[in-house]
């Protein structure tokens, strides 16, 4: 695990003083985000707090009626811990409204709607308090996909979008998110009793560790088995992370002129900034 | 001779020359205030580190008004600073200048230009070709620009033209968060010291600060004695700026305890690379 160990206290700092610069270089003082009750929300809003002032985040619970009531209950204590603004904005009437038209829809058509229903109530939210939306997918759920394109996965800024959930559960404790939550089984919470790794198959620690190595260190197959890794389980993680390559890219754009946006038109997000 | 040595750690903004010249220009009275002899910048202090598609924007001739305003400060004060150059040929290069008593004292262009990783230099910028040493009032001085420093040859070319002070501008990406401290910061530190110990040089690392898309930049800015000894060391993370009294006595001494320049074979050396160089067919 030695390569997946972090110095909290240097990697707070840098996280602090990327949610300041990047927030303040564009000329508003304020962050929103989605508060799900889990950790990884959770860090964030610990680190924009730090970075910004309890006063200047909003953290906005958004659940639907077969979110477990212990997930606002865990949001509203990591509000309190770190003082920012909280409130409640349940999306029950409008992922209902939609799918009375499509009563036959399946649990992943469902679960795509409500983290996109969340996503539009960010969105309008950072406009109304002029904010900017904190991301709050890890480096393993957007490495092997497990997020909803255009919907959890949207923000203007992610500050832990590079860091394995394992080493989210190091900077968590030492950030002093309530023990509540960072010592409680990581669900997307869809619906009652879903846990992440009954749901992916395999722990977080066995699959940090692969892609560590994978994807950081860059060892080969041959390496990685020669590591006590499965063969299968390589094979099974490299496919999942090519298989969600396109929601880690923005929409390809057929080219038909000399500067296409993003292939031979390249700036920086910070141009002028 | 003696001198005291200003490196100016700064946050330029990306792509705005008017306002990291502005940020220049108030460093520089702050160092001429404090009675300095020299104040130095990051790499690209001017324009910002990952430009892409603008460096032809940024980009800035020798005789341009804003080069022509630094040039007239260092009238008051002698001036390193970073930019892009644009020749009359229209290429464009990584470039340092150093500034003294009105004039353009020396130009050095970014040979290295990583390309690799998060770098992309090559892309947009075209490739200097020396190094060379040069005379300043306060010694006989080198320049280096960033990924200059990690090919030795590169100091050592500098060394054995007779600097005595390197001085390397800096926009170094901070990452690798597991050990003490940024795993680049700790390397960088380690190459400083080794170069000034190998070299009987001091080193005057100037490195910038702040984020672009997301990129750090750590800072750390230090004076390195020829000793190897970091003497003075700018905060990570953060804008800042340290003073350096950097003295001749601990060269001089340094090179009478330690002379490895004194006994470098430059013969050897170019015998050997030379030999190297027909083998290779180049």
């Amino acid at each position: 695990m030695t390569g997946l160990t972090v110095n909290t206290d240097l990697l707070r700092q840098v996280l602090v003083g990327f949610v300041r610069d990047e927030v303040h270089k564009v000329g508003v003082k304020k962050a929103v985000l989605g508060l799900s009750g889990g950790i990884d929300s959770a860090l964030v809003v610990f680190i924009a707090a730090e970075a910004l002032g309890p006063e200047n985040v909003h953290a906005i619970c958004m659940p639907y009626k077969s979110s477990n009531p212990e997930s606002e209950v865990h949001a509203r204590l990591v509000a309190q811990a770190c003082g920012v603004n909280y409130s409640v904005i349940p999306i029950t009437p409008m992922v209902d409204a939609y799918f009375d038209m499509f009563p036959d829809a399946d649990n992943m058509r469902r679960g795509n709607k409500m983290a996109r229903e969340r996503m539009t109530i960010l969105f309008d939210h950072s406009a109304l308090l002029s904010a900017l939306v904190l991301g709050t997918s890890n480096k393993t759920e957007l490495l092997l996909g497990y997020g909803t394109l255009y919907g959890d996965m949207a923000s203007a800024l992610n500050p832990i979008g590079d860091l394995y959930k394992t080493q989210i559960w190091q900077l968590s404790e030492a950030m002093g998110v309530p023990a509540e939550v960072v010592e409680k089984q990581p669900s997307a919470d869809l619906w009652a009793g879903q846990t992440d790794e009954e749901e992916l198959g395999f722990s977080y620690c066995q699959v940090d560790e692969l892609l560590y190595r994978m994807v950081d260190l860059r060892l080969t197959s041959e390496e990685l088995i020669a590591t006590g890794i499965a063969p299968e389980f390589i094979d099974t993680i490299y496919k999942k992370v090519q298989n969600s390559h396109f929601k880690r890219r923005m929409p390809v754009i057929a080219k038909v002129s000399n500067r296409t946006i993003d292939r031979d038109f390249r700036y920086s997000r910070d141009w002028g900034k | 001779m003696d001198f005291t040595a200003v490196l100016a750690q700064i946050k330029p903004k990306l792509g705005c020359v008017a306002d990291n010249l502005a940020l220049i220009e108030e460093r520089i009275q702050l160092a001429i205030a404090a009675k300095a002899d020299l104040v130095v910048f990051p790499e690209l202090a001017l324009t910002g580190y990952f430009l892409k598609d603008l460096v032809p924007e940024v980009a800035l001739r020798l005789d341009s008004p804003e080069i022509r305003r630094l040039v007239e400060l260092s009238r008051q004060i002698s001036i390193v600073v970073g930019f892009v150059e644009e020749t009359s040929d229209y290429r464009f290069f990584n470039t340092a200048l150093y500034l003294e008593d009105g004039a353009i004292r020396h130009l050095h262009r970014k040979v290295y230009l990583p390309t690799y990783g998060l770098f992309d230099e090559q892309r947009y910028l075209a490739r200097g070709e020396q190094f060379r040493a040069f005379d300043t009032k306060l010694g006989r001085m080198g320049m280096l620009i960033c990924e200059d420093m990690w090919h030795l040859s590169a100091s050592y070319i500098l060394a054995m033209d007779g600097a005595t002070t390197l001085i390397c501008l800096s926009s170094s990406p901070g990452r690798g968060i597991a050990g003490e401290t940024l795993s680049s910061a700790n390397a960088w530190q380690q190459l400083t010291s080794t170069t000034a110990m190998f070299l009987n040089c001091r080193v005057l690392y100037c490195n910038r600060v702040g984020y672009e898309d997301g990129v750090n930049f750590w800072g750390g800015s230090e004076y390195v004695a020829p000793s190897g000894a970091s003497l003075k060391r700018a905060m990570i993370l953060e804008e800042d700026s340290v003073s350096a009294l950097v003295d001749e006595g601990s060269l001089r001494r340094e090179r009478i305890f330690s002379p490895m320049l004194r006994d470098e074979n430059l013969f050897v050396t170019m015998q050997e690379l030379s030999r190297i160089e027909q083998e290779r067919g180049l």
